[in-house]
């Protein structure tokens, strides 16, 4: 399943609520993206998520605000296609909103 | 238009505080009306819809807990609730308004991964 | 493959209509079908003709209108949604008794079944809220 987080980890569990409850790729949009930046407390977080989650940013998302060039080693920048085919591949999303 | 799809309602807020819960009921009920086959999950702070005792009157809001009451009649039964957000607002199955299948977060995941469409408000 | 788009919260406060519409621009441009756009809660509100943002922002009322005209979207707003929150067509003026109208072009009002069609017909469907 994919799971689509636009929710700052540093704001509302969104992440956590995501990362316990399935498997499958984790898509940050929006505020989300805040999850994917080195140095954070949340940067742990989406390491250890990586054993089981694919983990994606959306890259207009990251650039908008300032985080495009600290970007969570592992994590994979889309832009709105591959945000599209991501969406494409799973046959489930949820959007933990 | 004959199609049956599983669609499963993910419930993540708190009534009253925003509207997203009850608007949310309201696309339930009609799904069920489409007869579709329709689950309702409650994580998270969606488990506080489903406290009994809401005493609205003071808020001028309408109270949830009549309309739980119709969802039997639209034969809406399966309803998930994750024991792990009760336990951590300290609440039981007992507290709740109408019958629930508590389960672990990840027996939710799995329900979830099953569905044809997942909507979340 | 065939998507359906559910926007959850109006335009400007919330980043979602935008994502929706970036969203649904890429769906398009990849080839895909866009079954439907839906309106709800706060989202009708994407379907107000009256708003009027600064020039130098964008203008995500008519960038739907546009959008819609080009490739013949079905843009979808949830008539009970739609009557709380004040926006209203010629039927739903006449039938409520009101002065005005103000949907935008593109955009049509009708019942939350619209959206669980979309559900029953679409391959995927993404909803974009708060």
């Amino acid at each position: 399943m994919l799971h689509i987080i636009n929710k700052s980890p540093y704001d509302r569990p969104a992440l956590d609520s995501a990362l316990n409850t399935g498997e499958g790729a984790i898509l940050l949009i929006e505020d989300g993206v805040y999850a994917a930046a080195k140095g954070g407390a949340a940067e742990a977080k989406i390491k250890a998520a990586q054993g089981k989650f694919k983990v994606y940013a959306l890259q207009a998302d990251l650039e908008a605000r300032g985080l495009a060039d600290r970007v969570t080693d592992g994590v994979t920048a889309v832009d709105y296609g591959g945000f599209v085919d991501l969406v494409a591949e799973y046959k489930t999303n949820q959007s933990w909103l | 238009m004959s199609t049956t799809k599983q669609f499963m309602f993910v419930n993540r807020k708190a009534p009253y505080g925003t509207i997203y819960a009850w608007e949310a009921l309201e696309v339930v009920l009609i799904a069920a009306a489409f007869e579709q086959d329709v689950s309702l999950a409650f994580l998270d702070d969606g488990v506080f819809q489903l406290k009994k005792g809401h005493q609205t009157k003071g808020i001028e809001v309408k109270a949830f807990e009549k309309t739980w009451g119709a969802l039997e009649d639209y034969d809406i039964t399966k309803l998930y609730v994750d024991g792990d957000s009760l336990k951590e607002r300290g609440l039981t199955a007992d507290d709740l308004a109408i019958p629930v299948e508590v389960l672990s977060r990840a027996e939710i995941g799995k329900l979830m991964e099953e569905q044809d469409v997942l909507l979340s408000f | 493959m065939k998507f359906a788009i559910l926007v959850n919260e109006g335009p400007y406060t919330h980043q979602a209509s935008d994502t929706a519409y970036q969203f649904t621009k890429a769906v398009l441009a990849k080839g895909h079908e866009v079954f439907r756009v839906f309106f709800y809660h706060d989202g009708v509100n994407n379907a107000t003709r009256l708003t009027t943002p600064p020039q130098d922002d964008r203008n995500i009322v008519n960038r739907w209108s546009k959008l819609a005209e080009e490739h013949n979207l079905d843009m979808v707003v949830c008539v009970a949604a739609a009557q709380r929150r004040g926006i209203v067509d010629e039927g739903e003026m006449k039938r409520n008794g009101k002065d005005a109208t103000n949907l935008a072009p593109g955009f049509r009002i009708s019942g939350l079944g619209q959206l669980i069609e979309a559900g029953i017909q679409a391959d995927r469907l993404v909803v974009f809220g708060d």
